[in-house]
This record gives structure tokens, sequence and C-alpha cells, in this order.
């Protein structure tokens, strides 16, 4: 009877093995290069896997669309094989295991958020797979000396900097007073100690430092401290839910702070929640489409808005737009390699050195991009109560000028 | 003055956790249940009322319609999973509704997608104090609701026929069955008024904080502690403990800072269950 069970297991596992290996790609099938992705499309980042996926649709389709990728000589064209990681990293490692040792894939993009990143990383690596990631912005993806990950967006450090700097010059070059809450999680704690970077090298002071646990959606206690203690600027990161909870019990409580900057707002949907509430706020995003890059493809960001708006039903957020971008970057350095010897394109991948819509493009030894600065926008409303988001900072990219200090509740 | 803000805070925090802990208090007590899906139930509820914020109803009719949904929702989940395990061991129901959690988590993620997302009451700010204890609006809406449906329910124990026999059934199932009682419908009935508290509690959760499908964990642990701190039968204690447990955080938020919040209330949950020395698997104690 054991023996039976035994041999049943061992059939049918052997069958499992072959039904699903038997649907094998290569990494370049035919005419097709065959990228591979795990991306959330279920779990707690699908709305942002989602976003992924469509910006990766859009590049595959643009570029197929203009011509294609010329290698030696031969045209071919971009096909992505997509997993859904259940946004789950465990599950994500796996997926780039399967890609890269059934699926045979050569070269990956990147799935969505810096936790997916991390996991996916090693098993990249380890098979010396190059992978162009657009969504993961943790430092800690930088310092492991990985050689074949490259990063199209800023890294998370860079998030809030400017506005800490630009808090400072409008001080008149003197230090200010910060209030800081982040979450607890890899890539909150990142946003962290670039302002405290920040803050040491301009001399200002770091007056209140909360941490917020992931399950929390009450920040009254700290909001309460900024009430007594006064800092001049006031930095809070917790995702989407940060950003929800943040505006909501500031204008609440009817909080006054001179400067309040935060990250995910975009995804937030800030203005269509919380509308006039969230006025003034100001947001670190990686791209705007009032920017005034340029590229062959999509021309500049106001077409990429256009388009992308057009074949999806909603304007791109930044996830989608750097997700674009790293088909830009891939299509770049098949074409410079002129082959698709896997060490070849990792080294001409390295070499990038491109402006595209989204931003230019170089990456540092680490893998990050280097040539990109973040934007600030602020939520600005006018007086009907619709409410948009306008660049504000660096000034050299700015459609609007800074509103500071915040005015007061009392005279809203 | 920080030490008013932070009890008020707690207080109004707290008698919203007393609300969903007493469903859970009135369910274990009954039915001799422990509902791990009892914060999830709380989060759909909450999606009812966004919903109805959505097109264009003030979310705090949420606290009406939500109820409703949620009363036949429960009825349902009883019929289909809780009556196979209402007799069975205390661990078969946790498993079971730890099950429905689950489902629940991801049938939520799959409808409404991953988006954090929140109803605007736009009901204002109260200042005390000269505004040195600010108070929004709609937490005092909140905890008021959750206070008049608490006495709403114990009225409605003491007087009517059902509360009478779902008292009945708890202190005795077998006698009450014996008297005629029909504990089957009794179990339902309990299951479905649960499902409505957590309805009111979503709704309320929902114009006072932020809704997400895989936030109801820390409303379950929350009410879960707030009844083992009360005891099964004891409403005026759920309600004390709840406000006890919500002004206990604030104090650990604001003294230890806000990454210790939730660790204080774990410690605490420790702390009093090694006090008690689980008296309530000893004794079981009933619903008066």
């Amino acid at each position: 009877m054991k023996l039976k069970n035994f041999i049943i297991t061992f059939v049918s596992a052997i069958a499992l093995l072959l039904s699903t290996s038997v649907v094998s790609f290569a990494k370049v099938v035919g005419d097709k290069i065959v990228l591979g992705a795990a991306v959330s499309l279920t779990g707690k980042y699908s709305s942002n896997g989602v976003h992924t996926q469509n910006g990766y649709n859009m590049a595959v389709e643009r570029i197929n669309s203009m011509g294609g990728i010329k290698v030696g000589g031969k045209t071919y064209k971009f096909d992505i094989i997509y997993y859904d990681d259940e946004s789950n990293p465990k599950r994500a490692a796996q997926l780039a295991e399967r890609l890269i040792s059934q699926d045979k894939v050569e070269f990956m993009l990147g799935p969505y958020s810096s936790g997916l990143t991390k996991a996916m990383a090693p098993v990249t690596e380890k098979y010396g797979v190059p992978m162009v990631e657009a969504n993961g912005a943790s430092r800690s993806l930088f310092t492991k000396g990985y050689k074949y990950l490259f990063a199209v967006l800023a890294p998370a450090n860079l998030y809030l900097d400017v506005a800490i700097r630009t808090a400072v010059e409008l001080n008149g070059g003197k230090g200010v007073k910060i209030a800081q809450a982040f979450e607890q999680d890899a890539f909150s704690q990142d946003v962290r100690l670039g302002i405290l970077d920040a803050a040491k090298d301009t001399g200002s002071e770091i007056i209140i430092d909360d941490k917020l646990p992931k399950e929390l959606n009450d920040m009254a206690a700290t909001l309460v401290k900024v009430k007594q203690m006064k800092p001049d600027v006031l930095v809070v990161s917790g995702h989407t839910k940060g950003a929800l909870t943040a505006i909501r019990q500031i204008s609440e409580m009817k909080v006054d702070v001179p400067m309040l900057a935060m990250t995910h707002c975009d995804a937030a949907k800030l203005s269509k929640q919380h509308g006039k509430n969230a006025q003034y706020a100001l947001c670190a995003s990686q791209w705007h489409k009032t920017l005034t890059y340029k590229d062959k493809w999509f021309k500049d960001g106001m077409t990429y808005d256009a388009d992308f708006t057009k074949m999806f039903g909603y304007a791109p957020p930044y996830q989608a737009a750097e997700s674009s971008a790293a088909l830009l970057v891939f299509k770049d350095a098949f074409e410079r390699a002129n082959s698709f010897d896997q060490k070849k394109v990792r080294d001409a991948l390295a070499a990038t050195d491109m402006q595209t819509f989204y931003g230019n493009i170089k990456f540092a030894p680490g893998g990050q991009n280097v040539s990109k600065p973040m934007v600030l926008f602020q939520v600005i409303c006018d007086s009907s109560g619709k409410c948009e988001n306008k660049v504000v900072a660096p000034l050299k990219w700015a459609s609007a000028k800074l509103i500071h200090p915040v005015p007061k509740w009392s005279e809203r | 003055m920080i030490t008013i803000q932070a009890c008020l805070d707690g207080i109004l925090l707290g008698v919203l956790f007393a609300l969903i802990a007493y469903g859970m208090a009135l369910q274990w007590g009954v039915m001799n249940i422990i509902n791990i899906a009892q914060g999830d139930l709380v989060i759909l509820g909450g999606y009812i009322a966004y919903f109805m914020y959505l097109y264009g109803i003030h979310p705090a009719w949420g606290i009406i319609v939500s109820p409703i949904i949620m009363y036949f929702i429960g009825i349902g989940i009883y019929k289909l999973v809780i009556n196979k395990v209402v007799d069975r061991d205390l661990f078969i129901s946790i498993l079971a509704t730890f099950g429905i959690s689950i489902l629940f988590m991801q049938l939520m993620n799959f409808a409404f997608g991953a988006d954090v997302v929140l109803a605007n009451s736009g009901y204002g700010t109260t200042f005390l104090f000269d505004s040195n204890v600010v108070l929004p609006n709609s937490k005092i809406f909140s905890a008021a609701v959750s206070i008049v449906f608490a006495i709403c329910l114990v009225i409605y124990m003491k007087k009517s026929k059902l509360g009478r026999a779902i008292r009945a059934t708890a202190q005795n199932a077998r006698a009450a069955k014996i008297l005629g009682v029909d504990t089957e419908k009794v179990y339902a009935a309990t299951f479905g008024i649960n499902a409505a508290l957590c309805g009111v509690a979503g709704a309320l959760i929902s114009i006072t904080f932020t809704i997400h499908p895989y936030m109801g964990l820390p409303y379950t642990i929350r009410s879960f502690m707030i009844v083992i701190v009360a005891g099964l039968g004891n409403l005026p204690g759920v309600a004390l403990s709840g406000m006890g447990l919500g002004v206990f955080e604030e104090f650990a938020d604001y003294i230890l800072g806000t990454e210790f919040r939730i660790g204080s209330v774990f410690l605490l949950l420790v702390l009093i269950l090694v006090y008690r020395r689980f008296k309530l698997s000893r004794k079981r104690e009933y619903l008066k």
C-alpha cells in the first residue's frame, strides 16, 4: 500500500513538472524579446501593481508599434510574461525563480514596492539576470553591491530631502525645527534617514521623531505634540494610509504648521478624497506631467498623460510613468549592446545616459538613478473648490509659486 | 491640557471599541464562539457607508443602512458556517472564523480594491479650554452613536422576547431548549445582531478614521482584549474597559512614543491574562 502511494505521488509529481515546463520560453522567441515580470495584481498592493502593469503595457505597445528594437540588423518586439505575486515577498521570490529557471526568461522587469523588489533582487542577481525596476526606491536596495539591478527612480532617501532644503532656504538659510512621523517599514524609514541627513547638512533640529506602527490609523497623539512644540516643518510618510490619516486629523484638529510635506499623496488621491482640507500640502513625487523632459516615443509628460488616459481610462500616477520608462531603458540598452548576451546587456544598462519623458536616467554604481531629482508639488485649490497638484520645487521645474507659510486654519 | 486632551481622545476612541467588543461578548457568551472575523465585519460595514458617501449620500446615514445589511450578512454567515461549528470545541470555531476573516479580506480587496479610503462627514471641530483641547466632532458623533446603540441594545435584551430568549440561552442552552426556546433561531439572531453592531462601528470608523480591506485585525484584537478584561456578561464593564483601553493607548502613545502604542496594548493583555489566571475558562460566565 505504501509503495502504491509512493508511486502515485511520484508519477503525479513528474506529470506536474512536465505540464509546467512544456510552455517554456527562451529569451528571444522568433522576433520577440521576452521579459519576465511579477507584479501585484491581487493583495494589498494591487492598485499600484495594476498601475505598474499598465505602465509596462503602454510602453510595450508604443515601442512595438514604432518599429521595435533593432539588434544585430534585425528588428525585435517586446513581449512580457506576467505573474501575480499576490503582494507577497515570498511569492515574488518564487516567481522570480520560476521565470528564470522554468520560463527561461533572461531579462526581468521589477515588481511594485521596495519590499517585493528586495525579495526578488537576490534571485535575479544569483542567476545574473539584468532587472530594470521602476518601483523599489528603498536605499538598502542600492547598498548591497547588486550588479544586475537598475532602478529608474530616485532612491527613497531623496523623497523629502528637497522639502527640508526648501524650508531652510525660505528661512534665510538658517536651520528649521522639524517634526516627523514615519511608518515602520523599509521605505518610510529610508525617507526618514534622508531627512536626518538633510537636517544635519542644514543645521536643522528634529524636535519630534515618531514612528507609526503599520496597523495604526490614528496619529492624534503626534499631532498634539506638534501643536505644543510648533515646528517649522511637519513631515509624514506612511504610504496612502499615512497621507489620508494625516490630512484628516490635521484638518479636524486644526493643526497649524508652516509647511506640511508628505509622500504618497498621488496614490492617496488626496485632492479627490479630501478636497480643500488637503490644500497647501506638499507632496514628493517622482514625476509630474508638467515636467518638460522629452523623448521620441512618448514626446513629453502631457502627451503621455493624454495617451495613457485614452488607453486605460484614468490619469497616470507616477508609478505608471516610471514603469513605462523602464522599458525605454531596456530598449536603449539592447540596441547599444547590439546583443542578447546578459553580460553585455548589463554593461550597456550600466552605461545608460538618456532622457525620457519621465526624466533623465543615469545609473550610479549601486544601480539607483542619480540624474533625476524628486519634485514637490503642492495641492492648490481654486475658489470653486477644485484642487490640483502644481509643481513648486525645485524652482527649475516649478509651474506655480510655493505658498509658504501655510495660512492658519482660522484664516482659511 | 495634554492630559485632558489625551483622556478625551482615549475615551471617545474607547467607546467605539467598546461597541465592537460588546458584540463580541454577546456572541461569546451566547454561542461560546470567539469571532476572529469581527474586525473584518467592521471594515465591511465601513465600506457600506463609504459607498453611500460615494453616491452622494451623507455617510452618517451609514449607521442606519449598514447594520441592516450587515444583519442579513451575519445571518447568512451563521447559516453557511457557524451553525456547523456552534456546538463544537472553541478551537474549531476560532479556526472557522479565522477562515471567514481571510475570505472576507480577500473578497473585499477583490471587490473594493486595495486603496485606503475614507468618508468625509464635514462635521468640523469643537474647541475647549481656550482652544487648548481640540476634539473633532466626528469622534464625538461616533462616541454618541455608540452609546445610543449600546443603550438600545441593553433595553432590547431586557424587555423583548428575543432578548430574553438570548439571555436564557446564554445561561443554559439546554434548559432553554427544554423550556421551548428555539436556540437555533437565537444563535442566528445573535450572530446577526453582532454583525449589525459591527456595521454601525464600521460606518463610524469610515467617518473618523480610514478603512482598508486588511485593517480588520487590530479591531478584533482590541475587542478581544476588552472582553477578556471585562468578562462576558458585563456591559458597564465592557464600556469601562473600552474607555480605559482607549485612554491607556493615548497615554502610551504620548509618553512612550507612537511606536510603542500597539506593543503596550499587547503587554497589557499579557499582564491581565496572567492576573486573571484564565478565570474565563474555569468559570463560564453568562450574560446577565
